[in-house]
């Protein structure tokens, strides 16, 4: 394998669970919810995923525990904010905190434990080919579940009736609820699929990337997640790019720290959270582009007067 | 019969004090059934936890040591949530407060005097508020969402702190590990007791009163609550809503950097690479329980420093991972914010048929 080949498979690998988590905030903050709980959402798909995968052998049923252990934690958010009208920056931060102790506490037994890898994919012939056989056939399942999820979630959106229905949702719930759409159903769906694909970013870390339950293994990748929304402004496929460039930052970071440049490891580790400010920074500097397609309704309870 | 939520024609009084006493009430049922959960006697775990802590002289200085940061913090983000101003960093500017602060000790080390501290306190409290001020100066001037920032400068504080206590200065003497030089003499904060309670905790108390009577008797607490629930409102009486949010990143920031100093020339003695069990994270739970008020927040703050000790208490008698704080900690927060609703709403019951008699008060 050649070397550029051996960066950019780790490029990948460490924007994947970036892209998964990040895919499911958008769809989340279409539909008119800031939920800030990714980090605490993630961190029990890690834990629950690794869990499974560790007392089953099958890193497929981590997979699967790891999606309904962050539909669970969403959901909680869903109650809180959707029907007893919490206020949602507050309810984020409470499921972040309430996210990464219940984990430390489940994971308490599995610390040092060795688990389970998903295996990649292997095509006979199409895998072996050279230069791009290992790198567009031969992606650990997810990575492809990933892409396939941001192009899904980009033509469920702008091409389909659900996706106007949500938009509408997010942009003036008002109107939509006299419209007749089910404003609040409609939210605690997109929360739903948001805390499913943010277990599976979990499932990543501890099945893909470090096969292995560390603590707050998640190590702020939610809230560069929710970046990368606001960095997107709002649309999937700048989202994806916005994604595969902070993967590349990281391990920027991490290969100059093997290659033992004269900078300081904790310069580079610092990388990937300086890059989120700027990019925040960058984006918000050019107002129209930030605007256009901020969900209007983004944050705001909605009481349905009956 | 079907459970909704009707709303108040005006907020209650009474259950905004009620509530954080339900969550309680709550957070200590949940607790008992994870205890029984685990296969631990919830009885026993429950009374260690959240009594114990309070039987003992020692321990009861232990509870008010660790008070004593959770307060400060937690006051300052009080003023901060009130504004609506979203600071979630202080754990990176409690880091940078301490940092700030050592200068004196490991580069000026031969400086003995009260001067010394006294300097030692401000330039804390200035690092924290420096540090505090760059998600303010990116809300303002950019625009930029001050979560995110607040948040992200956590991870880069703390990688600063990791450097200076690897790097330029790891103490010479140390063996190689990573800590700065000892504080000696004028460098510590003045101790009494036992020999744990120091400063700190007259500095939050004393922070807590101030901060009641600037909300409650002047203009600026006027001006910071009307900017936080009627934005246009303030604007409408020329309060600038640029100056809220740095008034309040400067006064939240510069409350946790203090905490940090104080950390650091107290109970710890050093810099070290981890100076905090996330008192800076802690601390949002301690102002939302304390109902964003600066009284509120001490008794809050009292209690959540038990929930640290008491969690240390099991871990060694029952054998329970002290990630159980964490757990709890948490679970407080997410059961004010669910008791909260019942301030602005009442639960109701009402008939499954089509009810028109509710139709004319509700809307």
């Amino acid at each position: 394998m050649s070397p550029y080949e051996a960066i950019l498979l780790t490029i990948i690998t460490a924007s994947t669970p970036l892209l998964l988590a990040a895919i499911g905030e958008l769809v989340v903050e279409r539909s008119g919810v800031l939920n800030l709980g990714i980090e605490g959402m993630m961190v029990m798909g890690a834990v629950c995923g690794f869990a499974a995968a560790h007392v089953t052998g099958s890193a497929w049923l981590g997979v699967i525990a790891a999606t309904f252990a962050g539909i669970a934690t969403s959901l909680l958010f869903g109650l809180l904010t959707q029907t007893l009208m919490t206020n949602q920056v507050a309810t984020g931060l409470a499921i972040t905190l309430l996210g990464l102790g219940l984990s430390g506490l489940i994971g308490s037994g599995f610390v040092g434990l060795p688990g389970v890898k998903l295996a990649n994919v292997s095509i006979p012939w199409l895998s072996d080919l050279p230069y791009v056989g290992r790198l567009v056939f031969g992606q650990d399942p997810l990575v492809y579940i990933s892409i396939a999820l941001t192009v899904g979630v980009a033509y469920v959106l702008n091409h389909t009736r659900v996706g106007l229905i949500i938009r509408a949702v997010g942009q003036n719930h008002a109107s939509a609820h006299a419209l007749g759409y089910r404003v609040i159903a409609v939210r605690y769906a997109c929360i739903a699929f948001g805390g499913a694909t943010s277990g599976l970013a979990g499932a990543y870390l501890s099945l893909v990337y470090t096969p292995q339950w560390i603590e707050n293994m998640t190590a702020g990748r939610g809230w560069i997640a929710l970046a990368l929304v606001v960095f997107s402004t709002w649309l999937p496929a700048r989202l994806a790019a916005g994604a595969y460039l902070f993967g590349g930052v990281w391990i920027l970071g991490l290969y100059a720290q093997g290659m033992g440049v004269g900078i300081p490891s904790q310069l580079l580790s610092s990388l990937p959270y300086v890059a989120t400010i700027l990019a925040l920074v960058i984006i918000s500097t050019n107002r129209r582009l930030s605007l256009i397609n901020t969900p209007a309704s983004l944050g705001q309870g909605f009481v349905p007067d009956r | 019969m079907q459970l909704i939520l009707e709303k108040r024609a005006q907020a209650s009084d009474v259950m905004n004090l009620l509530s954080p006493v339900l969550a309680i009430l709550i957070t200590v049922v949940m607790g008992g059934l994870i205890f029984a959960a685990m296969g631990k006697p919830p009885l026993t775990a429950l009374y260690l936890y959240f009594i114990d802590p309070l039987t003992s002289w020692w321990s009861i200085e232990e509870v008010l040591v660790k008070a004593g940061p959770l307060v400060l913090i937690g006051v300052g983000l009080a003023v901060c949530f009130k504004a609506n101003v979203w600071n979630i960093g202080a754990e990176g500017q409690l880091t940078v407060g301490a940092l700030m602060g050592a200068i004196i000790p490991v580069l000026w080390g031969e400086w003995q005097s009260p001067l010394a501290l006294l300097a030692m306190l401000c330039l804390g409290a200035l690092g924290g508020a420096l540090f505090a001020l760059i998600p303010a100066w990116l809300k303002t001037h950019f625009g930029v969402n001050e979560i995110l920032t607040s948040l992200m400068l956590v991870y880069i504080a703390q990688l600063l702190l990791d450097w200076f206590v690897r790097g330029p200065w790891k103490d010479p003497n140390g063996y190689n590990f990573p800590k700065s030089v000892s504080f000696e003499g004028w460098h510590l904060l003045p101790m009494w007791g036992d020999g744990r309670m120091h400063l700190g905790l007259v500095v939050a108390l004393g922070a807590a009163l101030v901060l009641f009577w600037i909300m409650r008797h002047t203009l600026k607490g006027f001006e910071i609550k009307v900017v936080g629930s009627a934005p246009r409102a303030g604007a409408f009486a020329g309060f600038s809503q640029t100056k809220t949010v740095w008034f309040c990143f400067a006064l939240s920031g510069g409350l946790a950097g203090l905490a940090g100093l104080i950390e650091v020339a107290g109970p710890i003695g050093q810099l070290q690479p981890h100076i905090s069990p996330n008192y800076g994270f802690t601390a949002i739970i301690v102002a939302f329980l304390g109902r964003l008020n600066p009284l509120g927040v001490i008794f809050a703050g009292i209690l959540l420093a038990i929930s640290y000790i008491g969690g240390e208490g099991i871990q060694i008698e029952l054998g329970i991972s002290s990630k159980i704080t964490q757990m709890f900690q948490g679970m407080l927060l997410f059961f004010i914010l669910m008791c909260d609703t019942l301030i602005l709403y009442r639960l109701k019951w009402i008939s499954a048929k089509p009810n028109q008699h509710t139709v004319g008060h509700t809307s």
